[in-house]
């Protein structure tokens, strides 16, 4: 059975129905999170399982039903706020980083809010400018609030778990091309612990820090990059708080040359954040400086020809990877 | 003949006894409006005196806030307050210590450990949930609160209060449509002071009261006068009862005023006349409470006296605590960020 393989979908669906069973506190809440199942269909099944009094359908109110869940949260409940889209983050920010991400300090450790939003990430589903956008970075701006990326159906299981687990606000992004991605789940309880990067190929060459969306981007270049006789490593921060900082420094100490990956906005996101760790702790090891790939700096077009230009992809990842390492 | 007259001209009068509430209790409910006034008159002389950075006052909303913590079981029903809430607070269980500590900023401040600006009053152990300076975010928070009761089984109630300009938020409308639908044990109190700091009321919204909109929400709506802390404390408890029978959320207006600046920062002789505030003071929730124990016999000019040096002694003692308490110690600051984090 250890060999099975679920889609992301099904790993997501596995981990909210386990942590259910596990854990009456645990609830669903979102906008068609019941019969409809989201409409990319993860939580299909859960409210015959569950029932409407644990898989909740809400009105349209994003700000209302965060700060239900965040209510919920401060008297011990667990709640699992799915925020359909991750554009809709503007919608209920205020719950997230204002309330959420400061009970506790504001409450002097008296309060807490136990509670993970869980929302999507990515591009290219031709979805434009207000469905398709990576907006983790603002979140994992916000002390108070853990964030978590996970980039295969085994990762989601795993962090799943562990963020309805935790005692803190996690926002949990999923990319929505993704959901159909198959990979191995082990049938076990397993959780995975934050802040803990992983090595989704070993190599010696180049360091390609990557996250989410862009692990298999990354992976389909180092595959490439093999081909012209250059050896990539990939590693996956998972969660951008926690960050795993001594994994990221170690590897780039390792291939001396480091790119690192995300599909938010390039400008002050993500990637600025782990290439300044990088620089800072591989200083001395590095023969290139460290280089960046995230989303243009515009908004997401419909268009397919306009929209494949935004984000980066096997090929422009390739050929960042191969200048760096100096092939020409 | 003259006697019993006089006696029934009494119990007509003993409106807090057809309430059933004991003098002891009508006694009380005057102690915790007159210490709340004097304590909040006491935090604006220290802060005009620079000894304290910050006050934002619920003066004049004493009777409103009393009356509705009367309402309640205290310890036992959760009350999600606004800034305004300092004579709910106190009448719920925090002492005039605590939120002296809370205006100092000093070390053991119950309400978030001096992290928040002060008059954001919570204590845990009362289920006085610390609140947010964003306003309006508490009341769909209550509404959550609620829900996690009603999915728990038990008969608690959640009591949340707000200024009307609070009701202008999008989260206004959120929290009490949630509450509508799933017919929630929550009681959402506005407290209508007239000024959105210094946007009059009529300014804020199209419909002459707060409590009209109830019926958008399929709920009850009752429009009280929020200086008369005994008609609140009957609306409040009908409320209350309402919620625990599982008969869902009521929206309770009360209608107050408030006489000073709405805080330390702001100047009111900018945008309001000192007439139409000299007005409202004659309806003083402090004086009306006076009068009417006066004229049921319970306070007499003596008895008041002693009340008054009772509330000067306990404002000195609470100020003289907080001035002499010492500070948290600066890596305070970096505490209770997170909590435990799943780590390796």
């Amino acid at each position: 059975m250890n060999d099975r393989e679920l889609t992301f979908a099904e790993a997501i669906r596995e981990a909210l129905a386990e942590e259910m069973r596990r854990d009456p506190r645990v609830f669903i809440i979102g906008e068609d999170v019941a019969e409809a199942g989201t409409p990319f269909k993860v939580l299909a099944g859960l409210v015959e399982e569950f029932g409407k009094d644990r898989v909740i359908d809400t009105p349209i109110s994003e700000q209302g039903f965060a700060g239900l869940g965040v209510g919920a949260a401060m008297t011990g409940m667990r709640p699992v706020v799915d925020l359909m889209f991750g554009d809709f983050l503007t919608l209920a920010l205020d719950q997230i980083v204002n309330q959420a991400a400061k009970v506790r300090y504001m409450s002097g450790g008296k309060l807490k809010a136990p509670i993970v939003f869980r929302t999507t990430l990515g591009a290219t589903r031709r979805s434009a400018a207000q469905h398709s956008q990576s907006l983790h970075a603002w979140v994992s701006h916000i002390p108070g609030l853990e964030v978590a990326l996970p980039s295969t159906p085994y990762d989601a299981k795993g962090l799943l778990k562990t963020a309805i687990r935790d005692e803190n606000p996690v926002v949990f992004f999923e990319d929505k091309m993704m959901y159909k991605l198959k990979g191995p789940v082990p049938t076990d309880d397993y959780t995975i612990p934050f802040g803990v990067a992983d090595v989704k190929r070993a190599g010696t060459d180049i360091t390609i820090v990557a996250t989410s969306s862009m692990v298999q981007v990354a992976l389909g270049a180092a595959k490439r990059l093999d081909e012209i006789g250059v050896s990539a490593e990939v590693i996956d921060p998972r969660t951008t708080f926690p960050l795993d900082k001594p994994a990221l420094i170690e590897s780039a100490k390792k291939t001396s040359r480091a790119l690192v990956v995300d599909e938010g906005y390039e400008r002050y996101g993500v990637t600025a954040e782990i290439a300044s760790v990088i620089a800072d702790g591989a200083f001395y090891y590095l023969d290139a400086p460290v280089k960046r790939m995230g989303a243009l700096d515009v908004p997401v077009p419909f268009s397919p020809v306009l929209e494949d230009l935004t984000v980066p992809t096997e090929q422009s990842v390739f050929e960042m990877a191969k200048m760096l390492c100096g092939k020409t | 003949m003259i006697a019993a007259a006089k006696i029934n001209e009494v119990k007509t009068k003993a409106q807090h006894r057809a309430l059933g509430l004991s003098d002891e209790q009508a006694l009380e409910l005057y102690w915790h409006i007159l210490l709340a006034r004097r304590l909040d008159e006491r935090m604006w002389i220290l802060h005009r005196q620079h000894e304290v950075a910050f006050h934002i006052s619920g003066i004049g909303h004493e009777a409103t806030q009393v009356g509705a913590a009367f309402a309640l079981r205290k310890g036992y029903d959760w009350v999600h307050p606004y800034y305004r809430d300092l004579a709910l607070s106190l009448t719920i269980g925090m002492t005039p210590r605590d939120l002296m500590l809370a205006l100092y900023g000093k070390q053991g401040e119950p309400s978030s450990g001096a992290h928040q600006m002060p008059a954001h009053y919570g204590n845990r152990a009362l289920k006085i949930v610390s609140g947010s300076s964003p306003v309006a975010t508490q009341i769909p928070q209550a509404a959550g609160i609620a829900f996690a009761i009603k999915y728990k089984g038990t008969d608690e109630v959640v009591l949340t209060c707000f200024g009307e300009g609070s009701t202008a938020e999008g989260d206004f409308h959120e929290g009490l449509n949630w509450a509508g639908i799933f017919k929630l044990p929550v009681i959402f109190l506005c407290q209508n002071n007239q000024y959105a700091i210094s946007v009059p009321v009529h300014k804020e919204m199209p419909v002459p009261n707060v409590a009209d909109r109830a019926v958008a929400y399929g709920m009850t709506g009752v429009i009280v006068d929020g200086n008369d802390a005994l008609e609140v404390y009957r609306v409040m408890r009908e409320a209350v009862e309402r919620a625990r029978r599982g008969e869902g959320a009521t929206l309770v207006e009360a209608k107050t005023y408030r006489p000073v600046p709405h805080s330390s920062d702001d100047d009111d002789r900018t945008y309001r006349s000192r007439a139409e505030v000299d007005e409202w003071k004659k309806k003083d929730p402090v004086l009306r409470m006076r009068q009417y124990l006066e004229s049921v016999g319970l306070l007499n000019e003596a008895r008041s006296q002693e009340y008054e040096a009772r509330a000067k002694q306990a404002v000195d003692d609470a100020n003289e605590f907080a001035k002499n308490a010492s500070y948290p110690p600066a890596e305070a600051a970096l505490e209770n960020v997170w909590g435990e984090i799943s780590r390796q």
